[in-house]
């Protein structure tokens, strides 16, 4: 039986205090009127601050820090002024006013999406374990069985990392924040595109929706658990052919409601926007965060002598699968990006431009840390036993998909007004935070080697 | 050399893989082994090195990959820098989604093929090269296995091999 140590404990506690403090200043450091974004903006773009003042209608927050170009574009404004002073004067006022009500949104969302963000990020961790969970069962797999246990911890979060994804969809349907602008009956109204796609896109069935997949996910995830404890005394093989059948079961439920949720709780924040392989990618980017988190989790717990019957095959095993499985998540990215930029058709490529341009860094950099570092860590097989390589390249793993989670949502609902600060940062230690509690807590509830499944002996003496 | 060597022979891998360990630790010298088909861990128990040729691939592969990139760098972007369909072949990078699937195939290409042509020069594989087979029974069904006499006692080492559970020993003067 594994004992949660006080350490994990205390630090888990610490992580989520600190995680929801950062929050809540994020909430309360977000702007409430259009006066406060103006304020913040001059005080950001100071020595601009008479572009503020003249009557053109160019985005102050655009013009260029460097002097010399802010001249430049002194002399184009008077030239333009002189050209439309008369009309324009009342028009350009309201845009700009537009433009601040705009970036108002986009600063008012931000604790909210970094909030969704990491309540995502956490919870399809666990998703892309149960279904790594489920596959080793289908297949009958003889190496992962004493991983069982690991596996069936991480999947505990399941439950609460849903409800709290649940519970941050149902408030965007109750109008509380702005992620996902269908949900605005103003811009439904102006919007003919989004009219045409209510009938799937409206906030009750959206909700229902999202209840079923939790739901289908949750009961699979407790009758497995419930079976898997159940084996340990059982005589013959009846419940494990029981939860053979419930896991290619699950695979089936799983594959068709995961499609589905990545198009309602991701690719819905751009309503404008759709592409056919989303439902993999995301898919790609969850199994391997969870067969990564496996990895780290077993390395942590075999360090604390808590699993003597791993040995370096089976890390071989998962770094093999997080190698694979990462290249896989790329073949996807671009896949997806190679089809949009060749073809180019306006109303598709708009969101590859919005990234490239507005998070170029993170855009390009999750190559890096997503495709590059572990391909070319990972490719010796000696390297994939050696445990601080593993380690190294899962948190690098971990850390481009968060990235990749990141640049899924943020350009549609804070667009360019993003930057990793306090509330992102503290999204990810209050989640992570309640990771952890929960993970190591359902560690302690069963023992941590499976009793009682046939390939139990195999996986013991497996070796590669 | 005018040496001489054993020729043993066994009916079972498993029989095989013991007289292996049981030969290593008695410092006797294996010379080759002849299996119908490949014994797990047999490389292992015999001593041998690791091979190399993942090595070879991976360094393949980069050669390709400098290949692809220099060719369309050079074709596309360098030679003659058209305008097809709107690409934009100013510059490499901005041109480089377009020639990302013939950079992976060649990398492929080159790390497969090279490496398998490693392999045949390495173990000298080629047509009509005539076959080293001291026994014909041996891609079938029986192991051989090649003991260096090398200054033993050909008795002493005779019965050494029969208690390993060797079949049938074989006295050869080697070439």
């Amino acid at each position: 039986m594994y004992t949660l140590s006080s350490k994990i404990k205390l630090t888990a506690i610490i992580f989520m205090i600190v995680g929801a403090i950062g929050l809540i200043y994020g909430f309360i450091a977000a702007p409430e009127t259009v006066e406060d974004v103006k304020e913040m903006m001059a005080s950001e773009h100071h020595g601009e601050g008479h572009a503020d003042e003249s009557t053109t209608n160019i985005n102050v927050e655009q013009l260029p820090g460097n002097e010399v170009e802010v001249e430049n574009i002194e002399g184009y404004e008077s030239e333009v002024a002189e050209g439309e002073h008369g009309e324009a004067h009342g028009a350009e006022a309201s845009h700009e006013d537009e433009h601040y009500e705009h970036v108002l949104h986009q600063l008012q969302n931000k604790p909210w999406a970094a909030l969704y963000v990491a309540a995502f990020f956490f919870f399809m961790i666990s998703l892309g374990v149960l279904a790594f969970y489920a596959i080793q069962y289908a297949a009958q797999a003889g190496w992962s069985p004493v991983l069982f246990r690991v596996m069936e911890a991480i999947t505990a979060y399941l439950l609460p990392g849903g409800l709290i994804v649940f519970v941050i969809l149902a408030l965007s349907g109750l109008h509380l924040n702005h992620l996902f602008i269908w949900m605005d009956p103003e811009v439904v109204a102006h919007d003919e595109i989004i009219q045409n796609k209510t009938a799937y896109l409206n906030v009750p069935f959206f909700l229902i929706r999202a209840a079923i997949y939790l739901g289908g996910w949750v009961l699979f995830r407790h009758l497995l658990r419930k079976n898997s404890i159940k084996m340990d005394d059982a005589t013959d093989n009846s419940i494990f052919k029981k939860n053979f059948k419930l896991a290619a079961g699950f695979l089936v439920f799983f594959i068709v409601t995961e499609s589905m949720m990545s198009w309602d709780w991701i690719m819905s924040l751009d309503p404008h926007w759709f592409s056919t392989l989303f439902g993999w990618f995301v898919f790609a980017s969850l199994f391997v965060s969870g067969i990564t988190t496996i990895a780290l989790m077993t390395i942590y717990l075999k360090s604390r002598g808590y699993l003597e019957f791993v040995n370096d095959s089976h890390i071989h095993d998962l770094a093999k699968f997080m190698f694979g499985i990462s290249i896989f998540w790329t073949y996807l990215w671009f896949s997806q990006f190679m089809l949009i930029w060749y073809s180019n058709i306006p109303e598709e490529v708009v969101y590859f431009i919005t990234r490239m341009e507005d998070y170029p860094i993170l855009f390009w950099g999750m190559i890096v840390t997503n495709f590059i570092f572990p391909v070319l860590l990972l490719m010796n097989s000696d390297y994939k036993r050696v445990n601080w390589f593993v380690v190294m390249t899962g948190i690098v793993i971990l850390t481009g998909h968060y990235l990749n989670v990141y640049v899924l949502v943020m350009p549609a609902t804070v667009g360019e007004s993003w930057f990793i600060g306090i509330p992102e940062i503290s999204g990810v230690l209050l989640f992570g935070g309640l990771f952890l509690f929960v993970v190591f807590n359902s560690l302690t509830k069963a023992p941590l080697l499976v009793k009682g499944n046939p390939f139990i002996k195999e996986s013991k003496h497996y070796h590669y | 050399m005018a040496s001489k060597v054993l020729h043993a022979i066994y009916r079972d891998d498993d029989l095989l893989m013991q007289a292996v360990k049981q030969i290593r630790e008695a410092r006797y010298h294996i010379g080759e082994i002849y299996c119908p088909f490949p014994v797990h861990g047999l490389d292992k128990a015999m001593g041998l090195a690791p091979t190399r040729l993942a090595i070879t691939s991976f360094l393949y592969g980069l050669v390709g990959l400098s290949v692809a990139i220099a060719m369309m760098n050079f074709i596309m972007i360098e030679d003659w820098p058209q305008d097809i369909g709107g690409k934009p072949s100013f510059s490499f990078l901005q041109n480089m989604p377009a020639f990302v699937p013939i950079m992976f195939e060649l990398t492929v290409f080159f790390a497969a093929h090279l490496m398998v042509i490693t392999f045949y020069m390495r173990s000298k594989l080629w047509p009509f090269k005539k076959a080293e087979n001291p026994d014909v029974r041996t891609t079938d069904d029986v192991f051989l296995m090649e003991v260096d006499v090398a200054g033993h006692n050909v008795d002493d080492l005779t019965n050494f091999l029969y208690e390993t559970g060797a079949s049938e020993i074989k006295l050869i003067d080697n070439k």
